[in-house]
């Protein structure tokens, strides 16, 4: 069976991913650093599922080892998923460059680093499947996350136009748009419980999106009415919100 | 975010610790005045709740699994759910299993539920070979069968420590169906005839109808079964309806809960019938409709569920559903259920005889009612189900429980008792 490759593959989202791909018959490459970290989560899906995990060295943010870290995988893998993620403060992020660095290199440059060179592959093999985990913080910058909101803009941004060139080679492309999801990353914060998905959830709906070949979607579905009133909302009213 | 249980009353804040390693978690314990751990909530009342809770079901790694004994090892926060999941198409099912498959291994055994097959099988804790346990000094204790501490954590609610991880042994399938029949009764004599006759199958199960009175009381549908030899075991859990908000508590009325009865009727027209039926169907149906916790609306609701000795079952459960009929507060669903033998764990639940289960919305004047329906239960030597529980006084838990005194005792001992407490525990004083 085919292997999915799972970028950022430490926290809760990514850990629930995993697993759904597992129980659905996919082997899997858990990339992250410190991938010696996840030996759990490797016994975990083989006790589970009975498929092939490996465990494989991967930093986002360090750009020149993407080549080589892609074409030493031992099979071509049929899916790329990338979880891999860094959100903090905006107050810290604005007031600290290199934190507001790190966001971006982790959340976009690096992103679209490994995705440039699976894309290539993908496209020359007319086969595959990508997924990006973009966030609703990426539909508008709002003052109390644009530094965040605006590298996940950029993602999405880039992940609009990789469908949109990989379309003709069959490949697709799949953009997440997660709200609240109550993982490690938010656990402090007091998230409204109507509007925060569980990461199994949010796991279950992006397997299902991506194996439907839908383009985006939002979850848990109801971001996409509150994005879609916020989007709207005119800018000389909108700059005067806090929200 | 606040953690409520199934019944979502009461509705109370609380602050929440989220078990990932044993490390912070012997911190944690260490540090906190007072804590009760939390599974996936689906415990009714407030046995599961506090200022302070340890969210236990992130903590759900399987371990292994030895597919020669069938004995699997997992963490305690894994769900039935996700053992079904891994493990029928391999064809191994859970030796116990209650209505629901959405609760934690750790959960099961502190609440040491029962299933369909109490009458052959016994509780959950008969399948539990070994377990870990963090306790109150935030140290981890092994513990085996015939140990003092598994006779107190087996159904202890909680209260004896953070249980961590498990093995227990799963048994052999060859279908992931059920061959089940379902019997129509008139009576509660009839319907205890049919327990009675049905004795051997493993599984059983009757719906009562709450509201029926006079003569039609006790009127039931008897489902028993067994698993079918077909070697289809192509299992995925089924896609489940949500129910997006709480109900307007008017959806709940005497009519609705006519309805569904009259639903549950219709099934057997002949006195006899005979279906093929899946595993999540038989066992699960609730589960089906996610979070249908929510139609009995925003107030909460409870259950209502008793034991009595079988020697007393007759009497008493007349005199109840009388009771419960004439106050026309009827229940969405009322299941009786004939057990087997008690074990010797301090708490559990189950003893030989028959229990009923209901459900009630919170309302003025139900706790009066339930109260009524304790002096009954007490007069006929009966007991009340923690897991369910969310008022019952301590003197009717008392009561019901006669080895509560041991229990006490081996918490005091060991310090359990300052630090380890739900709200439940301190309204009865365990």
């Amino acid at each position: 069976m085919s292997y999915v490759l799972i970028l950022g593959a430490k926290g809760d989202m990514a850990k629930e991913l995993a697993r759904v791909y597992a129980k659905n018959g996919y082997n899997l490459y858990l990339a992250a650093r410190e991938a010696s970290t996840l030996e759990d989560l490797k016994q975990d899906i083989e006790v589970r599922s009975g498929v092939d995990v490996e465990l494989v060295e991967f930093d986002i943010t360090a750009f020149e080892t993407h080549e080589k870290f892609y074409t030493s995988l031992k099979k071509r893998p049929l899916g790329v998923i990338v979880v891999a993620g860094f959100m903090c403060e905006q107050k810290v992020a604005q007031n600290d460059w290199s934190k507001t660095l790190q966001t971006i290199n982790v959340n976009y440059t690096g992103a679209l680093s490994i995705l440039n060179i699976v894309a290539n592959d993908f496209e020359k093999e007319r086969h595959g499947f990508i997924v990006g985990i973009s966030s609703v913080a990426g539909d508008r910058g709002r003052k109390t996350n644009y530094i965040y909101g605006s590298a996940k803009a950029g993602f999405s941004a880039y992940l609009s136009g990789l469908r949109n060139r990989l379309y003709e080679s069959g490949v697709s492309v799949l953009t997440v748009k997660p709200g609240f999801v109550n993982t490690k990353m938010t656990e402090s914060l007091d998230l409204p419980k109507n509007l925060t998905a569980q990461p199994e959830d949010v796991a279950e709906d992006i397997f299902k999106a991506q194996q439907r070949g839908r383009n985006i979607i939002y979850t848990k579905s109801i971001w996409m009415f509150i994005m879609l009133i916020i989007k709207h909302i005119p800018e000389f009213i909108f700059k005067k919100m806090s929200i | 975010m606040s953690l409520l249980s199934w019944g979502m009353f009461p509705n109370i804040q609380n602050k929440i610790f989220t078990l990932r390693d044993e490390k912070s978690l012997s911190s944690y314990i260490k540090e906190t005045d007072e804590f009760i751990p939390y599974g996936n909530g689906r415990s009714y009342g407030d046995s599961a709740l506090n200022d302070n809770i340890i969210y236990a079901k992130p903590y759900n790694n399987f371990l292994s699994f030895d597919d020669k004994k069938g004995i699997l090892h997992a963490q305690a926060g894994v769900l039935l759910s996700e053992i079904l999941e891994a493990f029928v198409s391999r064809g191994w099912f859970l030796k116990v299993t209650p209505g629901t498959k959405l609760i934690t291994l750790g959960g099961a055994i502190a609440s040491d539920v029962h299933g369909k097959n109490h009458h052959v099988e016994g509780c959950f804790s008969e399948c539990v070979e070994e377990f870990t346990i963090m306790g109150v000094d935030g140290k981890i204790k092994s513990c085996k069968r015939g140990d003092e501490l598994f006779l107190a954590t087996c159904g202890g609610m909680g209260l004896t420590g953070v249980i961590l991880s498990a093995k227990i042994s799963l048994k052999k399938i060859n279908s992931k169906n059920i061959n089940q029949t379902t019997i129509k009764t008139k009576n509660l004599k009839e319907t205890f005839e049919a327990f009675e006759n049905n004795k051997e199958k493993p599984y059983s199960v009757a719906w009562i109808d709450c509201l029926a009175k006079d003569k039609d009381i006790g009127k039931c549908l008897l489902m028993v079964g067994d698993f079918a030899d077909d070697g289809n075991l192509e299992y995925k859990s089924k896609k489940k309806l949500t129910i997006p908000f709480n109900f307007p508590s008017f959806a709940l009325n005497t009519l609705s809960v006519k309805a569904f009865n009259y639903l549950y009727y219709a099934k057997a027209k002949d006195g006899i019938s005979k279906q093929k039926v899946d595993i999540d169907t038989f066992f699960y149906p609730l589960d089906a409709i996610g979070d249908w916790n929510k139609i009995y609306g925003s107030g909460g609701f409870t259950q209502y569920q008793f034991i009595l000795p079988k020697e007393q079952s007759y009497k008493g459960l007349k005199e109840i559903l009388t009771k419960i009929s004439a106050s026309g507060k009827g229940s969405f669903l009322a299941v009786l259920k004939l057990y087997g033998k008690e074990n010797k764990n301090y708490l559990s639940f189950p003893l030989e005889g028959y229990s009923l289960a209901l459900d009630f919305k919170i309302e003025r004047g139900l706790f009066e009612l339930l109260d009524a329906l304790d002096e009954v239960v007490i007069r006929h030597g009966g007991r009340i189900y923690l897991t369910k529980d969310v008022r019952v006084s301590k003197e009717t838990f008392e009561k019901g429980y006669p080895q509560i005194e041991k229990f006490r005792a081996y918490r005091k001992e060991h310090k359990m008792d300052k630090k380890l407490n739900s709200l439940q525990s301190k309204r009865v004083q365990i």
